[in-house]
């Protein structure tokens, strides 16, 4: 695994038995000794412990106000950064020209700053992007010198309060700095599997131990990407690069939901984002095409690139997909167009099989609002 | 026992062969969540994929150690394809063969030469 990036962690993980696969240009746990499956039920039914050091990072420093930090941010966001309160986190999109995804990405509002995680693989073109964009207006600072995990599970409550006691007070989406001894944490309570949770940034001088104080305790598990992919399938959340990407816009997306009032056609900051003209037509028209959920009938897991059918005609394809530990049963999404009629099918190694239309999320979220 | 270079176990049952996957294979699969198996009385050549395995990662075929014609399925592990993970070279036995000559079987790889080729 020559010209990979070592995790901070790293030791850790082979020590816990992970075994490391490249991923986004770093060596990467993909599961421990208990396995995909086992991992995955764990975090739904306990707590489970995600290395997600790989992410970006990244402090925007306002030059002036806050608030010109936020107007700028908004010029490469379809997303209400202005309106988002003080110790709050809310889900973003860096869009392109022609409304394509460039990134998805969590910010949060502390205060005198925004603090961004964006995704390992887009890393180096976001902060390129934002401080080709943002300089104006601020810096844009990476943090190199801290990691970050992910506590997730109906008892990631109980088990980060007895480390931190004020980590329980927090709701969905809340962001806060508590202290673990001497050691300043960055707090959201967020996550990518659906269940409860927290991301928590640590420094790299306390990673391992908060790591494994965290792996101390009875409830918590280590959970590698194999789970991390099926917990966030079930929970219906996109993959950068899969589900969405430059050629798919956030309306086709169905992420509709993270472009506030305030950005939309009639808002008070009305479009003013790379390709708003696509988004805000497609907002208004309805999109050629559109992600769903999708259940095969069979067992058989269908995965991604598998081309769907409608009578004859091809109608779209899976982006993402697999089986489900907790629906117990193939679950996947994909795009197909908007005329796209029931029933559906896959193509399969050679076989036409039938799938059904679901909702989505797959397995019911448990967030703490 | 015998062992096929893509980490299936043959053994000798009568007049058929019983193939299944090894652990070292089923270890790397990961858990297996999904078998599809081939019809009774195909007959298959050397090669030809006869069967799918799926399990929470990938999807991988099984393929045809040698000619013959498929005379029985284990359809137990279409209902628990997790006996893969868990009992490997007994319960989770794939497909039953009937060859035109056994001694084709000669030429694969006895227990040491298979623990020499994973190491």
């Amino acid at each position: 695994m020559d010209d990979l990036l070592r995790l901070g962690l790293h030791d850790l993980h082979v020590a816990l038995g992970g075994r490391m696969v490249p991923f986004a240009g770093y060596e990467m746990p993909v599961q421990y000794p208990a396995g995909v499956l086992k991992e995955h039920l764990h975090t739904r039914a306990s707590a489970g412990l995600f290395d997600v050091s790989h992410m970006g990072q990244v402090l925007l420093r306002p030059k002036g106000t806050l608030a010109e930090t936020a107007l700028a941010f908004e010029s490469l966001m379809p997303v209400d950064v202005l309106g988002l309160a003080v110790g709050r986190q809310r889900y973003g999109l860096f869009t392109d020209a022609s409304g394509g995804i460039l990134d998805d990405l969590m910010f949060a509002n502390r205060g005198d700053h925004v603090f961004v995680v964006v995704n390992a693989a887009c890393k180096g073109a976001d902060i390129a992007h934002m401080t080709a964009q943002l300089s104006g207006a601020c810096d844009v600072l990476p943090v190199t010198d801290r990691g970050l995990l992910a506590l997730q599970g109906p008892l990631a409550e109980a088990v980060l309060a007895r480390l931190v006691p004020g980590a329980a007070a927090m709701r969905f989406m809340d962001v806060a700095f508590l202290d673990w001894g001497s050691v300043q944490l960055w707090v959201s309570r967020s996550g990518y599997t659906g269940e409860d949770g927290y991301e928590i940034s640590v420094p790299a001088a306390a990673l391992r131990g908060f790591a494994e104080a965290l792996l101390e305790q009875p409830e918590v598990m280590p959970i590698g990407l194999g789970a991390r992919d099926s917990l966030r399938l079930e929970a219906g959340l996109c993959l950068y690069g899969h589900d969405i990407d430059q050629t798919t816009n956030p309306v086709e997306a169905g992420l509709t939901w993270a472009i506030q009032k305030a950005r939309r056609a009639g808002g008070e900051r009305e479009g003013g984002f790379p390709g708003a003209e696509r988004i805000l037509h497609d907002l208004a028209q309805g999109p050629a095409r559109r992600r769903v959920g999708l259940r095969p009938e069979g067992r058989a897991p269908m995965r991604e690139g598998t081309v769907l059918f409608s009578g004859d005609t091809p109608v779209g394809s899976i982006t993402s997909g697999g089986f489900g530990p907790s629906v117990a049963a193939p679950i996947a999404m994909g795009y197909v167009t908007a005329r796209a009629g029931a029933p559906l099918m896959a193509e399969l190694r050679g076989k036409r099989l039938p799938l059904a239309l679901s909702p989505m999320p797959f397995h019911p979220t448990t967030y703490k609002r | 026992m015998k062992y096929t270079k893509d980490h299936e176990w043959l053994r000798v049952e009568g007049d058929l062969v019983v193939v299944g996957i090894t652990e070292h294979a089923a270890a790397a699969l990961g858990d297996v969540v999904f078998v599809e198996l081939p019809e009774v009385e195909t007959v298959v050549a050397e090669g030809d994929e006869v069967a799918v395995i799926e399990s929470v990662k990938a999807a991988s075929d099984i393929l045809a150690p040698t000619a013959g014609e498929i005379v029985e399925v284990n359809e137990k592990l279409v209902d628990q394809p997790g006996l893969v993970n868990e009992d490997p070279l007994g319960a989770a036995w794939f497909f039953k063969m009937r060859l035109d000559d056994l001694s084709v079987l000669d030429d694969f790889m006895d227990e040491d030469e298979y623990a020499d080729l994973i190491g």
